[in-house]
């Protein structure tokens, strides 16, 4: 489904990542664990288009087409969807319009009927309930004066809305309390299965608990350093970073205890 | 400057074929009125850019042009070509005008007590002449640039508005001036008198459109008188062809405790100028100033707006939002003066600017001047882009750029049409804006 080959990526003439390989097949969930400022949050937004990051190497397959060539909306449009870390605050527009106008775009472009406000709202309601969300937020401007909490369980509302082939969640769980974290796992689980792919992009092992991946991927100064199964988040939990690496260039040897990294 | 005395010169020469032709049976104190402001609009010619209050705009391209008082006649508008002109549709009592001359077929009046009115100027300079004269004579602020002047000599007809005292009209009142242009340009002077007495109560729309490509020019002249504790919301709403010059004056009177509203949207006309010059005559007014103006192409649109605050405890509140694309330019000029007695006066002043194209320009002056010392005055400008972060997200979200950007224009705008106070206004509006935006861009109207 998505094919990273050597993917080097550059911001303001700094190279960030320096060449990595991931490949996601269909009914996968991948975490990417890293310390701050490892291009975890890099690697999310060049996947989904975002200006301002320069790939100097590699390729990226998304189901077979060039990612890279292509503009954002073509790529959520070919089912591609980013969970923001900072979700963005649209003053004036209703989450109600912009998540119908979202659906509906994707919808033309895979032939289907756009749906009708009723038919939109209904869909709405049972995903808000889902997300354990007050049905007074899809009648608020995007994401404006929500609470970081409510935020993080709009990105995932809109997923779940969306019904995306791939979705990268970049930092999901950062800032979210322990029932927060549990309604937006089960609103990530609710979209698990054989024909879609989950990227997570965490700081934390603690996500993993309620998100089991199928494989754990470390980035450290962005190289992806170890990979493994779901156990591997569990000795980083335990060891730190500083575990992982050969040594060389490694000097974030965070500790992942919840709460002892900044959010 | 010759070709601008020219133009100058083509509404002298109108003046006599317009007195015999449309005015020969009207008094003699209106054929002075007529002839007096006609001399001073000769004085003063148009405005240059070295006036103060008229430096970012050049009027010379309407200057240059002769055009011709439209005359009242046959015009080809029939009721069936109005329906996306007449907002409220029935509910709202519509006064039609044809190149600013009413027209009775077309419009659909009435609904009010008797003692109230809600009709054409010229019927009721021929009902009323005395009463009308009062008020014409009264009027403030008429003098403050040619273009009153202009609008008065070939004064004949418009909306006029009188609300008793303790009374409310229930019914909006929507003027609607249509352009229908000849062969060669037309000049219209639409002249609207609202007086609103103690206690009364009045919603009232102004809105100008012509057809596209239309060359037209439009003198509009409105005086709000508002008395003790009345209550006045009213709408300008301007569509001109973007071939057409529009040039509209508003003056506000308001005494203690009147609380009136006045919001403008500026969507046509090649040319436009907006001045408006409210003051605050009584104790404990409040005064709203809105305004949206979306110029685009090589649009220009000058908002000028003038808040005394001469008595005490009155607040004013202003609000313009402008966005500007293409070669568009805008400008903002916000007066706020608060003389010696207006203690306990709040004036806040805002305007903020949307530029959507690195060659469009807006120019943006607050100018406080501020001669009493227990005031709580406050005034603010921006001019800004659409957020790159926005457009990111609602892309990341499978929206196309020009729907994004539509989408984050319209939400810039949005907040002008939430505070009309008036909800069918407010929908109607919306469509209305949203037409206007989809004439560039791809986008549907919102459900």
């Amino acid at each position: 489904m998505l094919e990273i080959a050597n993917l080097r990526v550059s911001v303001e003439g700094k190279e960030i990542l320096h060449g990595i390989d991931l490949r996601i097949d269909a009914g996968e969930v991948h975490a990417i664990m890293g310390p701050n400022g490892s291009g975890k949050s890099t690697l999310a937004n060049v996947l989904a288009g975002r200006e301002g990051y320069l790939v100097t190497a590699g390729e990226v397959h998304f189901e077979g087409r060039n990612l890279l060539e292509m503009p954002p909306e073509d790529r959520a449009r070919a089912g591609l969807f980013l969970g923001f870390q900072y979700p963005v605050e649209i003053p004036g527009v209703s989450n109600m319009y912009f998540l119908k106008a979202a659906l509906n775009a994707i919808r033309r472009h895979r032939g289907l009927e756009e749906l009708d406000a009723m038919d939109f709202l209904q869909l709405a309601k049972e995903k808000m309930k889902l997300m354990d969300m007050d049905e007074s937020l899809i009648n608020r401007a995007v994401n404006e004066g929500f609470s970081g909490g409510e935020k993080k369980r709009n990105e995932v509302f809109q997923m779940a809305v969306l019904e995306p082939r791939l979705a990268i969640l970049d930092e999901t769980d950062s800032g979210l309390d322990i029932d927060a974290l549990r309604i937006v796992a089960r609103g990530v689980n609710s979209l698990r299965g054989s024909e879609r792919g989950i990227l997570l992009v965490t700081h934390y092992q603690r996500l993993l608990n309620y998100i089991v991946p199928d494989r754990v991927h470390v980035l450290v100064d962005g190289r992806i350093v170890k990979t493994g199964g779901k156990e591997l988040a569990l000795e980083l939990e335990e060891k730190g970073y500083g575990w992982v690496g050969d040594g060389a260039g490694i000097e974030h040897a965070a500790i992942l205890r919840e709460g002892a990294l900044p959010a | 400057m010759i070709a601008t005395r020219d133009g100058q010169n083509a509404y002298i020469d109108a003046f006599e074929r317009f007195e015999k032709k449309v005015a020969a049976g009207d008094p003699a104190w209106l054929r002075r009125l007529r002839r007096d402001a006609l001399a001073r609009f000769a004085d003063l010619g148009f405005p240059t850019m070295r006036e103060e209050g008229w430096r970012h705009t050049n009027l010379a391209p309407l200057a240059e042009v002769a055009f011709h008082p439209a005359l009242p006649g046959k015009n080809g508008i029939s009721a069936g070509m109005l329906g996306s002109y007449l907002f409220g549709g029935r509910e709202s009592c519509n006064l039609v005008f044809i190149n600013g001359w009413y027209s009775p077929g077309l419009s659909t009046p009435g609904g009010f007590p008797s003692c109230a009115y809600a009709g054409s100027l010229a019927a009721a300079l021929r009902e009323k002449p005395d009463k009308i004269g009062e008020y014409l004579a009264s009027a403030p602020g008429r003098e403050s640039n040619a273009f009153v002047p202009l609008n008065t000599a070939f004064l004949s007809d418009g909306g006029f508005i009188f609300v008793p005292d303790g009374t409310r009209l229930n019914r909006t009142i929507h003027l609607v001036y249509l352009f229908a242009p000849g062969a060669s340009p037309t000049a219209g002077f639409p002249r609207n008198l609202i007086v609103v007495g103690n206690g009364g109560e009045v919603t009232v729309v102004e809105s100008y459109a012509g057809p596209a490509g239309g060359v037209y020019f439009t003198n509009a002249v409105t005086d709000v008188i508002a008395g003790d504790h009345s209550r006045v919301g009213h709408y300008r709403v301007q569509r001109e062809s973007e071939e057409a010059f529009h040039v509209g004056s508003l003056n506000i009177d308001q005494a203690e405790n009147a609380v009136v509203s006045s919001h403008s949207i500026s969507l046509g006309g090649a040319l436009t100028r907006n001045t408006i010059a409210a003051t605050m005559n009584g104790e404990g007014g409040e005064l709203t100033l809105n305004g949206l103006y979306f110029g685009r192409n090589r649009q220009h649109v000058d908002n000028h707006t003038s808040i005394i605050h001469a008595r005490p405890h009155c607040s004013s509140r202003e609000l313009y939002k402008g966005i500007l694309d293409d070669r568009a330019t805008g400008v903002f000029t916000g007066r706020i003066v608060v003389r010696p007695d207006a203690q306990k006066t709040n004036a806040r002043q805002t305007n903020k600017n949307l530029l959507l194209s690195a060659d469009a320009l807006v120019n943006s002056t607050p100018q406080l001047e501020i001669f009493a010392d227990d005031v709580k005055c406050t005034h603010g400008a921006t001019i800004g882009r659409l957020s790159a972060d926005a457009l990111f997200y609602l892309r990341s979200r499978g929206i196309d750029e020009p729907d994004a950007r539509s989408l984050l224009t319209y939400a810039f705008a949005g907040d002008i049409l939430g505070m009309l106070g008036n909800k069918p206004l407010q929908c109607q509006l919306d469509l209305v804006l949203l037409a206007h935006m989809s004439r560039t861009e791809g986008m549907g109207a919102p459900s």
